[in-house]
């Protein structure tokens, strides 16, 4: 395996994240159309059925705002990998950009100057994990800004465990329309200040079909609240409730919730 | 029904909420950016390149691949908020298309002259296949997402009237729900 091929492969997982909702995601959208009632509801949600298959039909971004690509590599033991991984990673981003192509989203956080290519200082994220075996599996979740913005992190008290449900619903009701309900709730809880954030950003990449009864119970408050699609009210404000947890410290309480909209966009590709 | 530009104010006034409306002639982009730009061009006394009055204001950053439109759905609104009302104090009349609405401030000084116009959220494919083509690009220097370009546009929608030119608005009226239901939660 060689820089060509990682390069490549991550050209390959982009084009099919941006040009192909997964099959969960399609489900889910699909049931929430034929269970809305409300009208305006009903047509935003017909929009983006229509868009998804408009998408795919001619091969071009579901979404304008392609967003941030961001990577987990999961890298199997036995491989032997005498190149820099990330820099085969930035250069499938340059050339993906060009040529899918991706909106340049990238600026410098102060100067807002933008690079033109997706990549930057410390851009894009990848998450490195060791595995068994011999295989270098790339997964990528291209995350947009419209939802990013109204994701929380909060370091609750450790007599607050209750009130985590309540923290979660009052994020998801300021939210509102903004982040392109339908969503989907990732809640990172535990762990540090930072892998509570990385703990909800992965459980993104879970299948959204497939909830415990406490994420259910969640879901369904939140659906309760008559946001709606795009917040024009209805009873599908969220897809999903998404939970990943880590043990943390006894004296603090890290949650952080990461809003995904709609477009709940993820692809991988196994190299050998 | 279909709205041309250049707008009538008759017609904006015509509008209700949920109203669903395509639009048909020229549309502008501006995000954060082209409002920045736009205010520091007025506090200077400089004309814009482009003239906003009686025309449609798209907030959207759009992919586009040399003269075509790849896909061009609507940004958050709400990041306009502030800077909205600059804009509307220049025009007699003037439509926005966005996603999640806006704030009371900027409700308030559309009344009489504006509408806003709610395109679905992440719906940029279908958003592009309405573009017929593009006319001009301004600002280019700004980065593509950030530039205004000039779009032509047939039957641009459909698009849901979310705040009306007489103060009503859709999204208000949604949150006050929301928020009598979040109190009976917690």
């Amino acid at each position: 395996m060689n820089f060509e091929d990682v390069k490549n492969g991550v050209v390959e997982v982009l084009r099919k994240a941006h040009t192909e909702l997964p099959e969960d995601v399609l489900k889910a959208l699909k049931k929430a159309y034929e269970d809305e009632e409300n009208e305006i509801a009903k047509k935003n949600l017909e929009a983006i059925l229509r868009n998804v298959e408009a998408a795919k039909k001619l091969n071009v971004p579901m979404c304008q705002d392609t967003g941030i690509p961001v990577f987990f590599v999961e890298i199997g033991r036995e491989l032997k990998l005498d190149f820099d991984i990330k820099e085969a990673i930035a250069e499938g981003v340059r050339v993906a950009t060009k040529e899918i192509p991706l909106r340049p989203n990238a600026v410098h956080p102060l100067t807002r100057e933008n690079s033109n290519d997706n990549t930057g200082m410390n851009i894009p994220p990848v998450d490195v994990t060791l595995t068994e075996g011999d295989k270098l599996k790339i997964t990528v979740l291209p995350k947009g800004a419209g939802s990013e913005n109204l994701s929380v992190l909060k370091m609750m008290l450790p007599t607050e465990v209750k009130k985590i449900e309540r923290f979660i619903i009052e994020t998801v009701a300021a939210a509102g329309g903004k982040p392109c309900p339908p969503i989907i709730v990732a809640v990172g809880i535990g762990g540090t200040f930072d892998l509570a954030a990385k703990l909800a950003k992965k459980a993104l990449l879970r299948n959204i079909l497939q909830m415990t009864n406490f994420e259910l119970e969640i879901l369904e408050k939140i659906n309760s609240l008559g946001i709606g699609p795009m917040g024009m009210g209805g009873k599908t404000t969220a897809l999903a409730v998404l939970t990943n947890f880590a043990h943390c410290h006894t004296a603090s309480l890290p949650v952080a919730i990461n809003i995904q909209c709609w477009a709940n966009r993820r692809a991988e590709i196994v190299l050998r | 029904m279909e709205l041309k530009t250049p707008l009538k104010v008759e017609e904006i006034l015509k509008l209700k909420v949920g109203d669903e409306v395509y639009i048909t002639g020229t549309l502008y982009t501006a995000r954060d950016e082209a409002h920045m730009r736009m205010i520091e061009y007025w506090e200077h006394g400089k004309e814009l390149p482009f003239k906003i009055d009686y025309s449609v204001i798209y907030h959207c950053g759009p992919v586009v691949e040399k003269n075509r439109v790849l896909s061009a759905g609507p940004t958050t609104s709400a990041r306009m908020n502030k800077l909205a009302p600059h804009l509307l104090k220049k025009v007699q009349c003037i439509a926005f298309i966005g996603k999640g609405g806006m704030s009371g401030e900027v409700r308030e000084a559309m009344k009489g002259k504006a509408v806003y116009l709610a395109f679905t959220g992440g719906a940029g494919a279908l958003a592009a296949e309405r573009i017929k083509s593009v006319k001009k690009v301004y600002w280019e220097d700004l980065g593509m997402p950030e530039a205004v370009w000039e779009f032509e546009v047939e039957k641009f929608g459909p698009c849901i009237v979310g705040i009306d030119a007489h103060g009503n608005d859709l999204y208000s009226e949604v949150e006050k729900k929301v928020n009598a239901r979040l109190r009976e939660l917690l």
